[in-house]
């Protein structure tokens, strides 16, 4: 019996490495890479530790690109399609909520499977005709096609989970309707906020399509920004992948610190 | 990155119209919808001037003859009449449906394999688990600069590892026959964690009696498994297997960083032809066309493996982008 049962775990453990290895194995090799002075880099068979580290790449990163200005612009990029989507999402989730028009959740849907080139084509020329183009605003406006889904998504969820009774007490109370959701159903509510504003922050963050049909040399996001050093710069293998950590990392950095929050906010329905 | 949150709305409203001596006028049946318009219309604005606008734009220009800068006609159903003769769109169909299918399948199959792993209990199960989730969170482009470079022909780490077990270097991206198979590898690699979470979320809250007479029978690990927990997560397995269509239909970012539809056309899918039609070779009219086509057929495909199962309810799919 304890031998099954070592045989058992054993098993697990060995699954368990399998399977996380990819994923183990890819970021350390992303990390690897990008403190490789280039000598170590294009070396064969390839140096994993590298017995002196290339920190400067970091450096480079910052010093031959306008990279410090790509980071503020995927920093008020996200930001703002962000906090616009709370402040329209968290009330539109609770008043579909509280109308019980879940049927509004097939807006959702279809936004999922509406390819982001479809949004693009009318999107582009309404923003060349507005003059728009050369400023942040088209990507700000265009990532709410992303996050105002998300927000609204992971709040109905919540308000839906929240118990009636204080509302109802504070309706007693004569509170009326804007109050009772702004001082007893917002403060519950607040876990749900977190994870709405998480989601939308990561996939704003990370997105791609949007900023390499939208951005000028001087409004790229960080994305579009290394997928330009990629193709139109020649530059060696070590300062590319730090700038790639460099833009992934913030979102690794969430997956790691709000982890229950993420996997809450992805699978909150699909477990009910 | 994708969410798979579903309604609860059933949950919430079996509890609403369960609970009694409801202090007279907070909720009346046709009340409800007037009084929470108000919450809802700044949201309904956004969602139409960036959601519902384009889609009508959209099916009204693919109606039209328009490049950007020469002038504009209404050319009826002209554009859609192209399709069909178009043998580079009928290509990138072709590739879309082959790396569509292999990017459900293999993530579907490692999902769920991962989730029967995660669903045991075992030290440090948060950080293990952390650990694997992270590819799904990292920045698309980010991940395929790596994969480029693991990638390289001479170079690359992949054939390293490979030339250890003996089996000679690959061309990988560099190849038109192995270009889609590489990448749906970091296709898999990327999304395996959303079906795992998702096929976890299902064995979580699968009721725990059937397994103890299955216990008290005698029923082997195998059986238990295939007559047991396969039929009981199958519909999550569903719920998984259409976003992971909807998602693979729609790839752009990995396949566009890495290749950019190539070596010449050999992994152009429909959304990466639709980009050169609509912003290299600025055909709006007609990239419209593909844009309503390609719509339709993620819509299709979705309906189809809906209707595969029925148990799968639309609001279960319900995933914000």
């Amino acid at each position: 019996m304890t031998l099954r049962k070592a045989l058992d775990n054993l098993g697990l453990a060995l699954a368990l490495a399998v399977l996380v290895s990819p994923a183990l194995l890819f970021f350390l090799w992303m990390l690897s890479l990008s403190l490789k002075y280039e000598i170590d880099n294009t070396a064969y068979p390839p140096v994993f530790i590298p017995t002196r580290f290339a920190w400067e790449n970091y450096v480079n990163v910052f010093q031959s690109n306008a990279f410090g200005l790509f980071f503020l612009n995927s920093i008020v990029v996200t930001g703002l399609s962000t906090l616009a989507a709370i402040a329209v999402g968290v009330p539109a989730g609770y008043g579909i909520a509280r109308m019980k028009a879940v049927k509004a959740s097939v807006v959702v849907l279809i936004s999922r499977m509406t390819p982001g080139l479809s949004y693009l084509i009318p999107l582009f020329l309404l923003f060349q005709f507005l003059g728009l183009m050369g400023t942040l605003w088209p990507q700000v406006i265009t990532h709410l096609v992303l996050t105002v889904p998300i927000v609204i998504w992971v709040m109905i969820g919540f308000f839906e989970a929240t118990p009636m009774e204080l509302e109802e007490a504070a309706f007693v109370d004569g509170a009326n309707r804007w109050q009772i959701f702004w001082h007893v159903a917002l403060p519950i509510a607040r876990p749900g906020i977190t994870v709405g504003f998480i989601l939308a922050f990561i996939n704003s963050w990370s997105n791609f399509i949007f900023g390499v049909v939208l951005a000028g040399r001087s409004t790229r996001t960080l994305p579009v920004a290394v997928y330009n050093m990629l193709t139109f710069e020649q530059v060696s293998w070590g300062p590319l992948a730090a700038a790639a950590l460099i833009v992934t990392l913030p979102v690794l950095l969430l997956t790691v610190f709000a982890q229950r929050q993420i996997i809450a906010g992805l699978t909150a329905g699909a477990v009910k | 990155l994708s969410s798979v949150a579903a309604g609860n709305a059933t949950a919430g409203a079996a509890q609403g119209a369960k609970a009694e001596g409801r202090p007279a006028g907070f909720l009346r049946v046709s009340e409800p919808v007037r009084v929470y318009w108000p919450f809802a219309a700044p949201a309904v604005v956004v969602v139409t001037a960036v959601i519902a606008f384009p889609w009508l734009f959209t099916l009204w220009m693919s109606l039209q003859e328009w490049r950007v800068g020469s002038a504009r006609s209404f050319v009826g159903l002209d554009n859609y009449a192209r399709l069909l003769s178009d043998p580079r769109l009928l290509d990138a169909l072709w590739h879309t449906l082959v790396y569509t299918a292999l990017a459900v399948v293999l993530p579907l199959l490692f999902g769920l394999v991962a989730a029967l792993a995660f669903h045991r209990r075992f030290p440090l199960r948060g950080l293990v688990r952390g650990i694997f989730i992270l590819p799904m969170m990292a920045t698309p482009v980010a991940i395929a600069l790596i994969w480029t470079m693991m990638f390289h022909p001479q170079l690359g780490v992949l054939n390293y590892l490979l030339s250890l077990v003996g089996i000679p270097p690959q061309a990988w991206v560099f190849d038109p026959r192995t270009v889609i198979p590489s990448l749906v590898l970091v296709e898999t690699w990327h999304w395996t964690p959303l079906v795992m979470l998702i096929v976890l979320g299902g064995l979580a809250a699968l009721p725990t009696e059937p397994y103890e007479s299955a216990l008290i029978d005698g029923a082997t690990r195998w059986q238990t498994f295939r007559y047991l927990t396969l039929p009981m997560v199958a519909p999550f397995l569903m719920v998984a297997a259409i976003i992971r269509t909807i998602d693979a239909l729609k790839a752009f970012d990995i396949i566009y960083a890495i290749t950019q539809g190539g070596p010449g056309t050999a992994s152009e899918t429909i959304n990466i032809y639709l980009y050169s039609v609509a912003f290299a070779y600025y055909d709006i009219g007609y990239g419209s066309a593909i844009a309503v086509v390609f719509f339709a057929l993620i819509v299709a495909l979705s309906l189809v493996l809906l209707h595969l199962r029925q148990r799968t309810k639309w609001i279960e799919v319900g995933a914000a982008a």
